[in-house]
């Protein structure tokens, strides 16, 4: 017969990631609403999502590349930097839009039931159609400067499941948050501008040194960018220096971060989630 | 649980910690980090990812119960009314059924799929034309893409809106916003429907239309779960009800029973502890004659006179005027008046009525909220109100003298009979 809900006072209710999964539909629906509704009313519309890459890559190749002489793992500057900001936009983009997901959906919060966890999820819609639209870039690039692609770029899904498990955990740390401290909205356009320098997008990961590359990949973006590079063009093992840029070590570090922090995020907003509607 | 019984809720409690804060920081803009880290600082290590209810720097948390002890069931096909003053608990009721927001206390065990309806259009974006927000409404509300497409046709012709359908919804008027809005909330087929209020929105022939659609809906044999204001509507809609007062269940059973004791309950004043309770109380407050039991329904051809008494303790000799406010049920209000040419001032029992003049109110459903405000030597003092002390139906006579053949509705709050002249002059 019917499923019976059951709830009770201090108890989170049975049957939760089964409800996750019974509104998936939902999480399409918002996921759409935010991608139709972000280039309404914008004139140059989803030219915007072309020029952000193309330019920052641009200020990163000649900034790096021509000013900074960093090492550019063999392959031409502008290709290594577009393949770390493929993830890191990605990264980037899908944080900042999930910090005010639950803020800026409050009449849902206080009004229906539905797991609230979709909500900052689904704002992982517009991050991912931006990622499509760099990644294409990026393949016209690579036309350009005919850099081929070997068949470690059939792992590229693989990593981009890496890169949204990266970018979930802490989204729905600091979404959650947000919904009681909101200083938070102040604290990650910072955190974003500082890692864009502190993560590996303008330059790869063998312009830092071999000693402390290990203590660098505690930063969880490093795998993820590193990995993308990896499988795009090679990463450094095509380069003629003998080291790899991000050794195996550093990479499983990375991932042991993102999981811990994916763990961490859905903790955290699993236990606030029933109070997000009296305190928002 | 027996196999009929749909809702089981068992000593079902919620508290609500509101904080106090020097600051004045308000609900919704939430807390600033500073006070946790401060807080951490002086020792209370571990609060920041501690309970909420951990006192923090300078503010300080009150414990208000919104529900202090509620049980009871219903059954599959019941329509259920829960009627309570506002601040009853009756909207934190709802939001526990609908699983919002958690109980401090008890349990609550439902079987079936549900949809609560706490607000009509919930989810609508300016930004998206009718025809998307219709799915994302639907979808907010637990409808699949499927069961939605399948009603498109349905829906849109309910709302009346096929003009607009690709049109943003910030071009819509409120009616048409409304409208729309309801039409997806009436094709949710459910296993149990909890409403609230929101039957008081749109015009009256939107309403109408409305209350036809629900009482469809309970036809098939849904569970419904009600909360309304609108005494007529429980009436004619509800099979049960329950009347909740200072956040317990005060009374249960048959409708008319228990608008009975709710009507009661507002007259005498029992649940009327207002902060102004020690100087001035309004003891109760009814429609009708001087000892009438309390009517409902007033034909629009007659006069009739809304009542309260109240008592002053004040010793100051200084003026107490009673006040009616007369409000359609969405909140428009239709006029607010004073007693004029008081006979004496002072302290003791009082009695106001107020007459209303036959064909001034248009039909429909009133709320009469009464106040008395006392004017010392300077200003004026709001010293005991009620609100919604009387709720009352104006009915439309049958022959309307001015109606000829004319069937439908008369817009307005107001209708009254004017002194016209009329002349042939060819």
């Amino acid at each position: 017969m019917e499923n019976e809900i059951i709830i009770r006072a201090g108890r989170s209710e049975t049957g939760y990631w089964r409800d996750v999964w019974r509104y998936r539909e939902l999480f399409g629906f918002l996921a759409w609403r935010d991608i139709i509704v972000r280039y309404k009313q914008t004139v140059a519309g989803s030219a915007w999502a072309l020029l952000r890459p193309l330019l920052t890559t641009l200020v990163f190749t000649v900034l790096f590349g021509r000013m900074g002489k960093f090492p550019s793992d063999g392959v031409p500057y502008p290709v290594l930097v577009l393949a770390g900001m493929l993830p890191w936009q990605f990264f980037s983009n899908a944080i900042s839009a999930s910090t005010h997901s639950l803020v800026n959906n409050n009449s849902l919060i206080s009004k229906v039931y539905f797991p609230r966890l979709l909500i900052p999820a689904s704002t992982f819609g517009v991050a991912l159609v931006d990622f499509a639209i760099t990644l294409v870039i990026l393949a016209g690039m690579m036309a350009w400067y005919q850099v081929m692609p070997t068949w470690r770029l059939l792992c590229l899904p693989l990593f981009t499941l890496l890169a949204i498990a990266a970018a979930l955990g802490p989204g729905l740390l600091i979404s959650a948050l947000m919904v009681e401290y909101r200083d938070f909205k102040h604290i990650v356009p910072f955190l974003v501008q500082f890692g864009t320098y502190v993560s590996p997008v303008g330059f790869s990961t063998s312009a830092v040194p071999e000693q402390w590359r290990l203590l660098y990949a505690c930063n969880p973006v490093v795998g993820v960018i590193e990995g993308f590079r990896w499988c795009i063009y090679g990463g450094l093992t095509q380069s003629t220096q003998t080291t790899s840029s991000l050794p195996m070590e550093g990479f499983l570090i990375s991932c042991g971060i993102v999981t811990f922090l994916l763990i961490l995020g859905v903790w955290y907003f699993r236990r606030t989630e029933k109070t997000f509607a009296d305190l928002i | 649980m027996a196999s009929d019984t749909v809702i089981h809720v068992e000593h079902l409690a919620k508290r609500y910690l509101i904080q106090h804060q020097a600051a004045g920081a308000k609900k919704g803009t939430g807390k600033m980090l500073s006070e946790r880290v401060q807080a951490s600082a002086k020792g209370i290590f571990g609060g920041f990812f501690g309970r909420k209810d951990i006192e923090t720097g300078k503010s300080t948390t009150e414990e208000f119960w919104a529900l202090k002890d509620v049980s009871f069931e219903v059954k599959r096909g019941e329509v259920l009314g829960i009627v309570g003053r506002n601040g009853a608990g009756k909207s934190t009721l709802l939001k526990l059924l609908s699983r919002i927001t958690d109980p401090t206390r008890g349990e609550i065990r439902i079987k079936g799929r549900v949809a609560s309806l706490l607000e009509v259009g919930t989810g609508f974006h300016p930004e998206l034309t009718g025809r998307e927000n219709v799915f994302l409404n639907g979808a907010i509300l637990g409808m699949s893409r499927e069961q939605i497409r399948a009603k498109f046709d349905e829906i849109v012709a309910f709302a009346e809106i096929e003009k607009f359908l690709d049109t943003p919804v910030k071009y819509y008027s409120s009616g048409m916003y409304v409208r729309l809005a309801f039409a997806v909330a009436a094709h949710l087929e459910p296993d149990i429907l909890i409403v609230d209020e929101v039957l008081a929105v749109g015009d009256m022939a939107f309403q109408k239309k409305c209350l036809a659609s629900m009482e469809a809906t309970t036809q098939q044999g849904r569970t419904v779960l009600l909360v309304s204001h609108n005494m007529p509507t429980v009436l004619s809609l509800c099979t049960r009800a329950v009347l909740l007062s200072g956040g317990v269940v005060a009374s249960e059973g048959p409708p008319a029973k228990v608008l009975d004791v709710y009507q009661n309950n507002l007259r005498s004043g029992l649940a009327a502890a207002s902060i102004q309770g020690k100087r001035c109380r309004i003891l109760r407050a009814w429609l009708g004659n001087e000892d009438s039991d309390g009517e409902r329904a007033v034909s629009m051809s007659e006069d009739f006179r809304l009542r309260f008494e109240y008592e002053v303790h004040h010793p100051d000799p200084c003026v107490y005027v009673p006040f009616v406010q007369v409000c359609t049920e969405e909140g428009q209000v239709v006029f607010h008046v004073n007693a004029e040419r008081l006979p004496a001032e002072g302290p003791g029992k009082w009695h106001a009525a107020c007459t209303v003049p036959a064909w001034l109110l248009n039909a429909g459903n009133y709320h009469a909220h009464v106040y008395v405000v006392a004017f010392p030597t300077t200003g004026y003092e709001l010293w005991a109100e009620e609100q919604m002390a009387v709720t009352f139906t104006v009915t439309e006579d049958t022959p309307h003298p001015a109606r000829y053949t004319f069937g439908g509705m008369y817009p307005g709050i107001v209708r009254p009979r004017l002194a016209w002249d009329v002349k042939r002059l060819s």
